[in-house]
């Protein structure tokens, strides 16, 4: 029989709200953390704003001990500790004492790159002979796996301890990836999560690229419009989500609350092959994905109330929804939303504070308006009835709720959840 | 500056690294950085830059090696002072 695995606990940094209750709100109002960014218009940037959360030293003094802040120069390691640890917490879950780690719990949390700024740091002495003076703390605040390795010693997990990397689908692959060890009996409890450094050495390749918006440098919040006539490119992000999966009958033993169930999911590649390249999805691959994971969880597309896209604000949102369409072969179509609107595409970050996003509206019986989407995309609406994109929160129970994802080097991933009946 | 001088210096940098607070109540020459204060091995490194910072002076890998209590590092900065 299929273990059933259950939602816990949850944490999230994200541009527009740091903390559950914060987030909730921030989701509900439409709440916009995109802002100017004074440094990227000094670098010359064409895209000069950016999504970054709001989090004071205080905060940040709460989660680190003062020996850790030492030289702590990795913003994606100081997020995702914030949100990793929250979401255990949020748990009910005990931080374990010197003696002896918790064997049953591991984590998986994602990033696509670590601690540029220390990296930077790094380089700057290396390059000026003086590699003595990098002292201890370069390597684990720029090895990719120093945020799961910060997060495992700050909890004390003894289980898996490890670090995926997949581009924008990050999150929500550490999510399936923590899923597929405790379907599998290796583990009771998963941390699962991802989190993305902000700063301009981790956009400025993208702003290269030009696919951000250079237009919006005096109107920061409009810049963001999944699904939007005026669309026009991606607003970059960054921050951490996470969330703690375990076994139903653990969570129910220890009288937990419960979040939602997963379902399943699946992820898949378009192998860079008809259609696909380094930065466009094979179609085919997402229809593939998105019935996989339909097929895994045991649900017809019927049932889907709601999805949460990736819609990133691009061409090529319409293409996604088509996707969907083709996948589910409905006469409707469920609600669908994008949280990038207000957040801004938060890279690596994205999947992770999404599906935070996606199952606070279930725990909630809300789902959030798309914001900067006043004209929808005509390409959009000859697929989907308007009234299935709410440009305003609406209050509504969602039974089953799907959330994709999709990345760079043709990657996609998508889950199911289901709210559980209290 | 005097041998307490620099002790006190020492005690005040090597605080932060200490696991084993403990360890500072009986801060002497003959306290041991790893066995009586549970610095981490990687910190000592930290703790070498910081002293270098203190002091204006450069621990080489030789003399860092033989830094194993607080009067070994009294005796390398007295001796680097002097030399400076």
């Amino acid at each position: 029989m299929k273990k059933r695995i259950v939602i816990t606990g949850m944490g999230v940094v994200a541009p527009n709200a740091v903390g559950l209750a914060d987030f909730e709100d921030a989701l509900r109002k439409g709440t916009s953390g995109i802002r100017f960014e004074e440094e990227l218009k000094h670098l010359k940037f064409s895209c000069q704003i950016a999504g970054k959360p709001q989090v004071s030293e205080e905060k940040i003094a709460k989660y680190f001990t003062p020996l850790q802040l030492r030289g702590l120069n990795s913003s994606g390691i100081v997020y995702g500790v914030i949100a990793g640890t929250d979401a255990w917490k949020d748990a009910g879950l005990e931080i374990q004492g010197n003696e002896s780690p918790d064997w049953d719990s591991g984590i998986i949390f994602g990033t696509g790159i670590l601690g540029v700024d220390k990296f930077r740091e790094a380089i700057n002495l290396i390059d000026a002979g003086k590699t003595r003076r990098l002292g201890s703390t370069s390597v684990m605040q720029t090895m990719a796996s120093g945020i799961s390795a910060y997060l495992g010693g700050i909890l004390g997990c003894g289980n898996q301890v490890t670090t995926n990397s997949s581009a924008c689908t990050t999150g929500t692959e550490a999510l399936l990836m923590g899923f597929e060890r405790i379907a599998a009996g290796k583990a009771k409890r998963m941390l699962v999560g991802s989190c993305s450094d902000h700063g301009p050495y981790i956009w400025g390749g993208f702003d290269a690229m030009r696919i951000l918006p250079s237009k919006y440098n005096a109107n920061p919040t409009e810049a963001s419009r999944p699904m939007s006539t005026t669309a026009c490119g991606f607003v970059p992000g960054s921050g951490a989500g996470a969330l703690v999966l375990e076994e139903y009958e653990s969570a129910k033993a220890r009288g937990a609350k419960i979040y939602a169930e997963v379902l399943g999911g699946a992820v898949n590649s378009g192998g860079q092959r008809g259609g696909g390249s380094m930065t466009a999805a094979n179609s085919e691959a997402v229809v593939r994905c998105i019935k996989e994971a339909l097929r895994f969880s045991e649900i017809s597309a019927e049932e889907i109330d709601a999805i949460n896209g990736h819609l990133t604000a691009t061409t090529k949102d319409a293409l996604e929804i088509e996707n969907w369409k083709k996948a589910l072969k409905r006469e409707d179509f469920p609600y669908i939303n994008s949280l990038k609107g207000m957040t801004g595409h938060c890279l690596a970050a994205s999947g992770s504070i999404e599906c935070v996003a996606g199952v606070l509206q279930m725990d909630k019986n809300f789902i959030f308006g798309n914001v900067n989407c006043e004209e929808l995309n005509p390409e959009i609406s000859e697929l989907v009835s308007e009234e299935k994109i709410p440009r305003k929160t609406l209050k509504k129970p969602i039974n089953i709720l799907a959330k994709s994802s999709f990345g760079f080097g043709d990657v996609n991933s998508v889950v199911i959840f289901k709210r559980v009946m209290k | 500056m005097n041998d307490k001088e620099i002790l006190d210096s020492i005690k005040k940098i090597v605080t932060p690294y200490t696991q084993r607070k403990e360890g500072l109540e009986n801060f002497n020459e003959e306290t041991d950085f790893i066995k009586d204060l549970e610095v981490n091995s990687a910190n000592l490194v930290d703790v070498i830059l910081d002293v270098e910072d203190e002091f204006n002076i450069e621990i080489d890998n030789d003399s860092m090696e033989g830094m194993l209590t607080v009067g070994d590092a009294k005796n390398i900065i007295e001796r680097k002072l002097a030399s400076a």
